[in-house]
C-alpha cells in the first residue's frame, strides 16, 4: 500500500498537517498569555475583580490550550529530522543554533513559570504570581521572535556560506543571519496576528454571554477590551501586511506574482485581480474580476509601473500558483472585516451601544474563530509560495527530504491525522465548554472544584480560591 | 577541552536531565493503574502537573540541541529511528494533554487516566528502544541513515525498552514515596521494590549483552587501562543498591528517589564510556557531526548565560511545590 505516492509529498503534507495544528495554539497562546498579564496587571493597579475574575476565567482555557501546544511544537522538533534529514543536515548549523536559542530562551522561560502561573497563586504571593504570567507572556514572545527568524531565514536567507560538504554554515555575523530581510516584518506581522486572533476569540466569547445577559459586568468588560484592541491593531495589521508584501516583492518577486495571479508581464501597469480561478494549465486567470492598475499602484506605488509575471520565471522554479492565490485573498479578506468590526465597534461605542447592538455582537461570534483561519491562511501563502524551495532559491524541496519510503511517511501521516483530529478535538471541544460557561463573580482557577468534589480536585483551590475575598490586591502578602 | 567535546557533554547533560526529569512523570503514568481511582490518582497526578512540562522541555532541547550542534547525527538518527520517535511523540501527546483534560471531563476521566498510561509507557518503552537501536548500530551511507525502516526491532532493543520502562518506573514509585502520603505512599513502596529489582536485572542484562554486540564494546570495557575506569561504574551500581533497597527498608521519603537519580547517572556514564568518541556508533565520532566552531561558539554564549539561570527558576519552581502534595493542592 502507499508505494503509488511520492514520499516527498507525503512528507510535505505532514509538515503542513502537524505545522498547521500546531500553529493554531501558539497564534492562540502568545495573544492569550499578553491577555492574561494585561488583566492581572489591570488588577493589581485597580484592585477591581472584574480583572480577576477574567483572568481567572481565561487561565483555564489557557491551560489547555497551552498543553495542546506543548505536545504539538514537540513533535516540531522532531519533524525536521524525521522527514527532513537532509535538509537538517545541510541547514542545522545555520538554523539549529536559533532553534537552540528558543528552546533556552523561550521554552524553558514559558514551563518554568507555567506552573507557578498556574496553580501557585496562594503560594507565592501577588507579586511573584504576576512575575511568573509576565514572564510567560514574555516566553511566548521570546519563542515567536527565534522561530520567526528561522522562518525568515529559510525564505531570504542572508549571512551564511556554503560549505564544501554541502552544509550551510554561518558566515562573519550571527547578526546577518538572525536579522535576515524578511524577519522584522514577519514577526510584527504575525505578532500583530496572534493579538487579533486573541482579541477576535475574546471578543466572540465576551458577544456570546452578552446576547444572553447584556448586564454580565464580565462579558462586557472583555467584549469592550477586545473591541478596543480590534479598532486599534486591525488597520496597523493591514499596513504592516501592506510593508510585509513589499519586502516579499523585493526579496522573493515569484511569491508576489502567485499571490497576485499574475501569470503575465504587465510592462504598463498591473491590474489588481480581485477575484478569479487560476488555471496554471493554460497560464491565466480564469473569470477573473480585476481593477486596472491598481495592483501596481499598491506595489509600486505608480499606476503604470512594469510588474513582472510569471512569464519570467521558469516553470521549475514557480511556486502553485491556486493555492497561494486563494489562501492569500482569504488572509486579506478577512484582514477587511476585522478591521470593519473594530470600526463599527467605534461607532457603537460612539452611540453608546456597545452592549446593546444584537447584530455587532452576532457578527462577533462569527468572526470568533476568524483569526485562526486568517493565520493559516497567511502560513500557506508564504509557505507554498516559497516552493519549490526550503531555502529559497538555494535548496530544493525535493532535495531536502529524508530517504525514506512512501508506505513509512503515510503510516506515520495517518497517525498523526487520526491522532490530532481526536486528541485536539476532544481538546477543542473542553474549550468550548468552557467558553460557553458564563464568568462569575469569584470564579475559580485552574482545576478547582467544578470538576468534583473539593477533596479530589485538582491542586488549585488553596484557601484563597476557595474563598476569593481574602485575597485582594490589597491584603497583606 | 575542545569546543565539540564540551558540546558532546552538553548534549549528554540535556539528555540525563530529560531522561530523570521526564523519567519520574512518565514513570508515575506507568504505575498509574495501581493506583486508586480517586485521591490517590489525584495525589500522583497534582505531584508532576506544575512541573511535567517544563521537564519535556528538556526533551525538546535534547532534540534541537543535537540538532544544533550535530546536525549529522540529527539527520541520521531520526530516520534511523523513524517509527519509535513517531510512536514516542503520539505518546507524548496523549499523556501530556491528559493532564489537562482528565480534570476537564470527569465524565471520561477514566479513559483520560488510560491514555496517561498508555501514552507514558509507549514513550518509556520508545525512547529505551531508541537508545539500545543507536547503541547496535546503524547502517550508514553518505551521510544519510542507508538501512530499512525496522532495523530498530531486535531482542536487545527490546530488552533496552523494557529496562528503560522499568528505569522509570522505578524513580516514579520513589518520587511518589516522597511527595505523597497514606495511601498513595503505601502504593508506592509496595512497587517501588519490584521496581528496583527489574531495572537493576536489566541493567545488568543490558550491560551484559552490550559487550557482545559488534563494535568496539569489548574494547571500551574491559581491555587495559579503560576497565580501570569502567570498573567504578558497576561497583558504584553495587553500593547504590544496597543504601537504596536499606532506604525502602527503612522507610526512608527522600533518599530512595536521590539515590535511583545516583543510579541513571551511573548508567549514562556507562553509556558515555560504551559510545564516546562516537554519536553514531562506530559510523561517526563527534567531530564529524560537529557544527563549525562559529555556529558552538554561538550557542556556548547562550547556554552560559541560560542554563544556570534555568536551573535557578527550575529549582524554584520545584521549591514553590515543594513538600507533601496533599489530597485538596499544596498547602
Amino acid at each position: 500500500m502507499f508505494e503509488q505516492f511520492d514520499a516527498i509529498l507525503l512528507a510535505r503534507i505532514q509538515f503542513a498537517f502537524t505545522i498547521s495544528f500546531h500553529f493554531i495554539f501558539p497564534a492562540f497562546s502568545i495573544g492569550l498569555a499578553s491577555y492574561l498579564a494585561v488583566l492581572e496587571g489591570l488588577w493589581l493597579k485597580t484592585g477591581k475583580q472584574v480583572y480577576m475574575d477574567l483572568f481567572k476565567y481565561w487561565i483555564k482555557i489557557f491551560a489547555v490550550t497551552f498543553a495542546m501546544g506543548v505536545v504539538s511544537g514537540i513533535v516540531m522538533s522532531y519533524q525536521f529530522g524525521t522527514n527532513w534529514s537532509v535538509f537538517s543536515d545541510k541547514a542545522g548549523p545555520v538554523i539549529g543554533p536559533l532553534m537552540a536559542y528558543e528552546v533556552l530562551t523561550a521554552f524553558f522561560l514559558e514551563a518554568g513559570f507555567l506552573g507557578v502561573m498556574l496553580f501557585g497563586m496562594n503560594k507565592v504571593g501577588k507579586k511573584l504570581h504576576f512575575t511568573a504570567t509576565l514572564m510567560v507572556a514574555i516566553g511566548t514572545f521570546i519563542s515567536a521572535f527565534w522561530i520567526l527568524s528561522v522562518n525568515s531565514w529559510m525564505q531570504t536567507p542572508t549571512g551564511h556560506l556554503i560549505a564544501a560538504n554541502g552544509q550551510f554554515v554561518p558566515g562573519d555575523s550571527w547578526w546577518d543571519i538572525v536579522f535576515n530581510p524578511s524577519f522584522p516584518y514577519r514577526l510584527f506581522h504575525t505578532l500583530m496576528a496572534t493579538y487579533l486572533t486573541t482579541a477576535f476569540v475574546v471578543g466572540g466569547v465576551g458577544a456570546w454571554h452578552l446576547l444572553k445577559d447584556k448586564t454580565n459586568p464580565h462579558a462586557r468588560k472583555m467584549f469592550s477590551m477586545a473591541m478596543w484592541m480590534a479598532a486599534l491593531v486591525a488597520p496597523v495589521q493591514i499596513f504592516a501586511g501592506d510593508l510585509h508584501g513589499l519586502n516579499t516583492l523585493e526579496h522573493q518577486p515569484a511569491k508576489v506574482m502567485a499571490m497576485e495571479g499574475h501569470y503575465d508581464s504587465h510592462p504598463d501597469g498591473a491590474p489588481l485581480i480581485l477575484f478569479g480561478i487560476p488555471n496554471s494549465e493554460d497560464k491565466r486567470v480564469d473569470y477573473k474580476i480585476e481593477i486596472p492598475k491598481l495592483s501596481s499602484l499598491i506595489l509600486k506605488h505608480d499606476l503604470n509601473a512594469p510588474l513582472d509575471g510569471l512569464d519570467t520565471i521558469p516553470d521549475a522554479d514557480e511556486p502553485p500558483v491556486g493555492l497561494v492565490f486563494w489562501s492569500f485573498r482569504i488572509m486579506v479578506g478577512i484582514g477587511f472585516a476585522m478591521l470593519g468590526m473594530g470600526l463599527w465597534s467605534l461607532f457603537a461605542r460612539f452611540r453608546k451601544k456597545l452592549y446593546d447592538w444584537n447584530w455587532l455582537h452576532r457578527s462577533a461570534i462569527l468572526m470568533g474563530p476568524a483569526g485562526f483561519v486568517a493565520v493559516i491562511a497567511g502560513w500557506i501563502t508564504t509557505e507554498v509560495g516559497r516552493q519549490p524551495y526550503t531555502i529559497y532559491g538555494l535548496l530544493r524541496t525535493t532535495d531536502s527530504a529524508s530517504p525514506l519510503a512512501a508506505p513509512a511517511v503515510a503510516a506515520s501521516l495517518i497517525a498523526f491525522i487520526i491522532v490530532y483530529f481526536f486528541v485536539f478535538g476532544a481538546g477543542t471541544w473542553y474549550i468550548m465548554r468552557l467558553m460557553s460557561k458564563v464568568p462569575q463573580d469569584g470564579e475559580k482557577g485552574v482545576k478547582s472544584t467544578e470538576t468534583g468534589p473539593v477533596r479530589t480536585a485538582g491542586i488549585a483551590p488553596g484557601p484563597a480560591q476557595k474563598d476569593p475575598p481574602t485575597f485582594k490586591p490589597n491584603s497583606a502578602e | 577541552m575542545d569546543l565539540t567535546v564540551i558540546w558532546a557533554f552538553i548534549i549528554a547533560f540535556a539528555v540525563f536531565a530529560y531522561v530523570v526529569m521526564d523519567g519520574f512523570d512518565l514513570g508515575i503514568g506507568v504505575l498509574f493503574p495501581a493506583f486508586k481511582v480517586g485521591d490517590e490518582r489525584d495525589q500522583a497526578m497534582n505531584s508532576i502537573a506544575p512541573v511535567w512540562d517544563g521537564n519535556e522541555t528538556w526533551l525538546v532541547l535534547g532534540g534541537g540541541g543535537l540538532l544544533a550542534a550535530f546536525p549529522l547525527a540529527y539527520a541520521i538518527i531520526l530516520p534511523a529511528t523513524y517509527p519509535l520517535i513517531i510512536i514516542m511523540l503520539l505518546g507524548l501527546v496523549f499523556r501530556g494533554v491528559a493532564f489537562e483534560f482528565r480534570w476537564r471531563d470527569p465524565d471520561h476521566r477514566a479513559f483520560w487516566d488510560f491514555a496517561f498510561t498508555a501514552g507514558s509507557f509507549a514513550a518509556a518503552f520508545s525512547q529505551g528502544m531508541i537508545l539500545g537501536a543507536l547503541l547496535q548500530g546503524v547502517e550508514v551511507a553518505d551521510r544519510a541513515y542507508a538501512g530499512s525502516w525496522f532495523d530498530w526491532f531486535t531482542p536487545y532493543t527490546l530488552l533496552t525498552g523494557v529496562g528503560t520502562v522499568a528505569g522509570y518506573a522505578l524513580l516514579g514509585a520513589t518520587w511518589l514515596i516522597w511527595k505523597t502520603e497514606h495511601g498513595a505512599q503505601d502504593m508506592a513502596y509496595r512497587l517501588a521494590k519490584p521496581a528496583a529489582i527489574a531495572t537493576l536485572g536489566l541493567m545488568a542484562a543490558v550491560s551484559l549483552y552490550t559487550p557482545f554486540l559488534d563494535g568496539q564494546y569489548w574494547a571500551r570495557w574491559f581491555e587495559m587501562p579503560n576497565i580501570l575506569f569502567a570498573a567504578q561504574v558497576p561497583l558504584l551500581v553495587l553500593v547504590l543498591t544496597y543504601f537504596l533497597f536499606r532506604g525502602l527498608h527503612k522507610k526512608q521519603e527522600a533518599a530512595p528517589f536521590l539515590i535511583s537519580l545516583g543510579l541513571f547517572f551511573l548508567g549514562m556514564a556507562g553509556l558515555g564510556i560504551s559510545m564516546f568518541p562516537y554519536i553514531v556508533p562506530d559510523q561517526i565520532t563527534i567531530w564529524d557531526a560537529a557544527v563549525p566552531k562559529s555556529s558552538q561558539i554561538f550557542m556556548l554564549v547562550g547556554v552560559a548565560i541560560t542554563v544556570p539561570l534555568i536551573l535557578v527558576y527550575t529549582g524554584w519552581a520545584y521549591w514553590v511545590f515543594r513538600g507533601k502534595v496533599g489530597t485538596d493542592g499544596y498547602h
